[in-house]
């Protein structure tokens, strides 16, 4: 980040001098003073909402305190509440879908960026942001129609007869759960990563392309080894707009997860999300600890990107060291 | 040409200022279950009373009793009673009471797919207690196919499928299963959302029935209206007198009618395992919250006027709409209540 308050050289050697008044006469105070109080508002938003959820829930923690994360007890009548069972599946759903849309995003992102002509590429761009834009729900159809009966009938009867002796795929096949949920949320995510990477990736220099072809690399060399690298910090940002979306994401989950809340190694078990039980549960919580554990899985929610968010910023900043343009991205 | 089409939008915005001034607004809020019949009855009733406008926001039953409460809409509706709590938290904030009005009835029904099986089932219940148990976990247990002779049914696991969200439709189920088993009464009890013991958790009865039918050998409840509307095969419940009763309008009032004798003062009653032979044992009324007493008279007259309309008139609507309709005994006693509210 530069300073903010950069004085124009052009405005002659009175500039550095103007008094508060003049400047504010001119504008340049006034102006800076509104977007500095926008800026100011996102802060404030973010606090007032910890403030809120730590307010909110405080029965809630005093009752329950560290026992909350370890407990997978959820019982609304006899008022016992653990979190463990939607903060594993939130994890679990997130790490399945970025598992899948990683790969297969980037890869699409440097075919556009690099290898498809530049007609071809608009195209699929056009198509790939409207695929961004559609509602989640809209997923959530899709997927209890067609992603669940293809799982049920197909996907994990073959998992469970070729990999059965894993204990990711045991149990019986339900088509619902957390592979589901997460097969979905890859659905859902790919565009984010393809779309952004793929800006990252067009916006490399050529004198990096040219650098590298006069040195004698072939086209495939310099997009992996070149221009890929380059652009690394980009394509992490693009991965953890990702990973926000799907740790976030509630209308698309809860129609393909099972709603169940158990802590299960198997990806084929039914399971049960933070922003899932959130989105089912509120508006027909009628106790007040109910009310409040839930609540505060907000606040675990929020933490839990908090700290995701933090580790995406240290991986940026120790990876972009090496020879990366663009770690402001 | 401009000047007279500015001088036509400032009729137009005067006349609106005062038809706005004119026109006398309540809101209400909560139960989803009654929602079709509502938004039908406050539609019905507007075209009568032009300058009454009553919007519903069915956000649930939770919400409901919740902001009747807080006050921030002139009535509330809800699927299962407001408990003693709720009602002493409403007198303790407002200093006066709530009350309960029945409006129309409605039931929930087991509904399942079992390939190969096209013949209506009849359930003890026993057996809907111990399949939501866990216990009975095959199609073929004798406490399933012991009142269905001659059906085949397989030796396949039972797949349930509840409600994820917190809803009436869940509330009725649990208030029913904890009366016909004293498991489910202190493992799990009764409430909007509960602790399920197995299952699958679909969102609305829309996700229930999809799950359902999509998914083999599944059993689960909905709504009466929505198995209906949808033709979704449903079977037989054995009720207090030992008779397998298929749920319709006739055996959802008939359940009403035995409770319509002993009604509360309050009206907070439940009609789950209700006596009588033709009676269908998984009904229960929904009710509007109506507070005692309000500061503007022109908003309780309206009220007042509204209940005491749906009570005779409205009553008509409900058929239509599959609900069933209050029994007379009811209603008689509902226009007696009125008075209470002041």
């Amino acid at each position: 980040m530069a300073t903010t308050t950069t004085i124009v050289p052009s405005a002659g050697p009175v500039a550095g001098s103007r008094s508060f008044l003049s400047r504010l006469r001119e504008g340049d105070e006034i102006a800076r003073m509104i977007t500095f109080l926008f800026a100011a508002s996102v802060v404030l938003v973010t606090v007032l909402l910890v403030f809120e959820l730590w307010q909110g829930s405080v029965l809630a923690r005093h009752k329950f305190g560290f026992s909350f994360f370890r407990t997978s007890v959820w019982d609304p009548i006899f008022e016992q509440f653990g979190a463990l069972p939607f903060i594993y599946g939130t994890l679990v759903t997130a790490t399945v879908s970025l598992l899948i849309a990683v790969p297969l995003g980037i890869g699409a992102a440097i075919f556009l960026a690099e290898l498809a002509p530049a007609r071809v590429s608009d195209t699929l761009e056009f198509f790939i942001d409207l695929l961004a834009a559609v509602p989640s729900v809209i997923y959530g159809v899709l997927g209890v129609f067609i992603v669940v009966p293809l799982m049920r009938q197909y996907v994990q009867p073959a998992l469970k007869h070729s990999l059965g002796f894993l204990p990711l795929f045991q149990g019986p096949a339900y088509g619902v759960g957390f592979l589901t949920a997460g097969i979905v949320l890859a659905i859902m995510v790919i565009p984010y990563i393809i779309s952004v990477s793929r800006e990252v990736l067009l916006s490399v220099p050529r004198d990096q392309r040219e650098a590298a072809l006069s040195l004698g690399a072939t086209r495939w060399e310099s997009t992996w080894k070149v221009v890929v690298p380059f652009a690394r910090a980009g394509i992490f940002g693009s991965i953890f707009l990702a990973l926000a979306r799907a740790l976030g994401e509630t209308m698309a989950v809860t129609m393909v997860i099972g709603n169940t809340p158990v802590v299960s190694t198997s990806l084929l078990s039914p399971g049960y999300s933070i922003a899932a039980v959130i989105a089912n549960e509120f508006t027909e919580a009628t106790g007040e600890l109910h009310t409040q554990s839930l609540i505060e899985l907000g606040l675990v929610l929020f933490i839990l990107t908090f700290i995701l968010n933090g580790f995406a910023r240290l991986l940026i900043v120790t990876t972009s060291r090496r020879g990366s343009g663009m770690g402001n991205v | 040409m401009k000047r007279i089409a500015g001088m036509l939008l400032v009729v137009l915005a005067v006349a609106g200022v005062l038809w706005a001034d004119n026109a006398l607004s309540i809101t209400g809020a909560g139960a989803t279950f009654p929602y079709p019949m509502y938004s039908k009855w406050f539609d019905e009733y507007h075209k009568k009373n032009a300058n009454l406008e009553i919007n519903y926001q069915s956000i649930g039953s939770g919400g409901g009793i919740k902001q009747v409460t807080e006050g921030t809409v002139d009535f509330g509706a809800t699927d299962g009673p407001m408990n003693d709590d709720q009602l002493k938290a409403y007198q303790d904030k407002h200093g006066f009471g709530i009350l309960h009005f029945p409006t129309v009835l409605g039931a929930d029904v087991p509904a399942y797919n079992i390939p190969g099986v096209t013949a209506e089932l009849n359930f003890t219940q026993d057996a809907i207690a111990g399949i939501f148990l866990g216990k009975i976990t095959k199609w073929n247990d004798p406490a399933i196919s012991g009142p269905n002779k001659g059906v085949h049914l397989p030796e396949n696991d039972i797949v349930v499928v509840h409600r994820s969200e917190g809803s009436g439709t869940t509330y009725i189920w649990t208030d029913y299963l904890s009366k016909v088993s004293e498991e489910w009464k202190t493992k799990v009890g009764k409430g909007a959302s509960v602790n399920w013991p197995v299952g699958l958790g679909a969102k609305g009865n829309e996700s229930v029935a999809g799950t359902i039918k999509n998914t083999p050998n599944s059993f689960g409840y909905v709504e009466l209206i929505y198995a209906i509307q949808n033709n979704m095969p449903y079977g037989r419940v054995r009720n207090s007198s030992g008779a397998f009763v298929k749920a319709d309008l006739a055996s959802v009032t008939a359940a009403a009618a035995g409770a319509a004798k002993n009604m509360p003062d309050d009206f907070r009653v439940s009609i789950t395992d209700a006596p009588g032979k033709t009676a269908y044992p998984i009904s229960s009324f929904t009710w509007l919250l109506v507070p005692a007493k309000f500061s503007d008279a022109t908003k309780r007259d309206a009220i007042k006027g509204f209940v005491k309309w749906m009570l005779a008139d409205g009553q008509n609507y409900t058929e239509a709409l599959s609900y069933a309709k209050l029994p007379k005994e009811v209603v008689a006693k509902e226009l007696k209540a009125l008075n209470n509210v002041q």
